[in-house]
């Protein structure tokens, strides 16, 4: 895996909006970025509504995914390059789910839309349709998505890396700073995580940061690239990014995200917790 | 539903729970409001925290707790950035100028 062939810059993007087999895509939790104004010609997708099963807490099952991607029009070939606001959150938890439903050409807009308007490229509030297709989409590839018993069972084997910020994994905050504080469940960490925040793989312009920088980061946290790793946040958008950055960036082969995160795993009965930096012990 | 990640509207007024610390104000380019700016909120070691996007009035809010930060604006027509302490709980204001 190369950085070429899974993140593309936005100066290309902006050379290939017309490009035949490539789609835009911007993905978001509140689409009315989009509303207000988006890449030309890309399409919308709503991480709530499109990717979420409306009633259980799990995704859309296989047949949903290949009758939202038919409605997109999105083909099985089609070169998907994804974008979207929060640093790429939901850009990227929605490239791993293109991944886990097979999809073969996906990408990243590095640096999302905030690089995008950082640049001052064009955005327009064009409606955009295109034709419907047949997509067929793959069982889910549960190569790259944990589950609760199975991270309960890699404490202490397995790499767990927790992104979320250091105020969150010490057990002081519940949920992001831009936030309202008001989860119930228990805070704190999975034992034996290290903590390195999604942001410290991220630029200030919300690009990623370089191979060796990468590598770097994640040597000094303690990560050990010997073991299988699992990576969470809070609802396992930010831990996409990160699982973007040691699977597709950086080649690590057995590294899972936990979706589930730290909204099911602090709600469990009976799962050990740790508090604190982690870092006395 | 699980809260999502993504920020809530910024601007407006809430009401502000007594256990609370908010940060909020605006970012201005020579006195004028500046929306779309993204403005991340740095702890006192300079370690980055959250990020918001400006309303179009140049609003923006973080739920942080007691403690010294900085905000720090980035927008195609310039950055900037400001420092503000929070003694307690309640509603910190701070302004960003940008150029």
């Amino acid at each position: 895996m190369s950085r070429e062939n899974v993140l593309v810059s936005a100066a290309w993007s902006e050379e290939n909006l017309q490009a035949p087999g490539v789609v835009f895509a911007e993905v978001d939790e509140d689409t009315t970025a989009y509303e207000g104004g988006h890449i030309p010609g890309a399409v919308r997708i709503d991480w709530r509504t499109e990717l979420q099963d409306p009633v259980r807490r799990d995704f859309i099952d296989r047949e949903g995914f290949e009758k939202l991607l038919s409605a997109k029009g999105i083909s099985n070939d089609d070169t998907v390059v994804l974008y979207g606001g929060n640093n790429n959150w939901f850009a990227a938890y929605a490239y791993w789910y293109f991944k886990l439903y097979g999809h073969t050409n996906v990408k990243l807009l590095d640096g999302g839309r905030k690089k995008w308007e950082l640049d001052g490229r064009p955005l327009d509030k064009e409606e955009v349709t295109r034709s419907a297709t047949t997509y067929s989409a793959q069982e889910q590839d549960l190569s790259i998505r944990a589950f609760r018993d199975e991270v309960v069972e890699a404490i202490g084997n397995k790499n767990l890396v927790d992104v979320r910020s250091p105020d969150e994994f010490s057990g002081k905050l519940l949920a992001p700073a831009h936030l309202p504080q008001e989860q119930a469940q228990r805070g704190g960490h999975i034992p034996s995580a290290v903590n390195v925040p999604w942001s410290k793989a991220a630029n200030e312009d919300g690009t990623f940061k370089s191979d060796e920088e990468l590598k770097a980061l994640y040597a000094e946290a303690g990560f050990d690239g010997s073991r299988k790793t699992i990576a969470y946040c809070r609802i396992g958008e930010r831990s996409s990014h990160t699982w973007f950055a040691l699977r597709e960036l950086l080649g690590h082969e057995d590294v899972k995200n936990y979706d589930g995160s730290w909204t099911e795993y602090g709600s469990l009965i009976g799962v050990p917790i740790e508090l604190g930096s982690g870092k006395e012990s | 539903m699980t809260n999502g990640c993504g920020a809530p509207t910024q601007g407006g007024s809430i009401d502000v729970a007594t256990t609370e610390t908010v940060l909020e104000g605006k970012v201005l380019s020579d006195g004028t409001p500046v929306g779309g700016a993204f403005v991340r909120l740095l702890d006192s070691t300079g370690e980055f925290t959250a990020e918001v996007v400006t309303s179009p009035e140049g609003d923006f809010r973080f739920f942080a707790a007691p403690g010294s930060w900085t905000v720090r604006a980035l927008h195609r027509s310039g950055n900037g950035q400001a420092d503000v302490s929070a003694s307690g709980p309640g509603v910190h204001a701070v302004e960003i100028a940008v150029a």
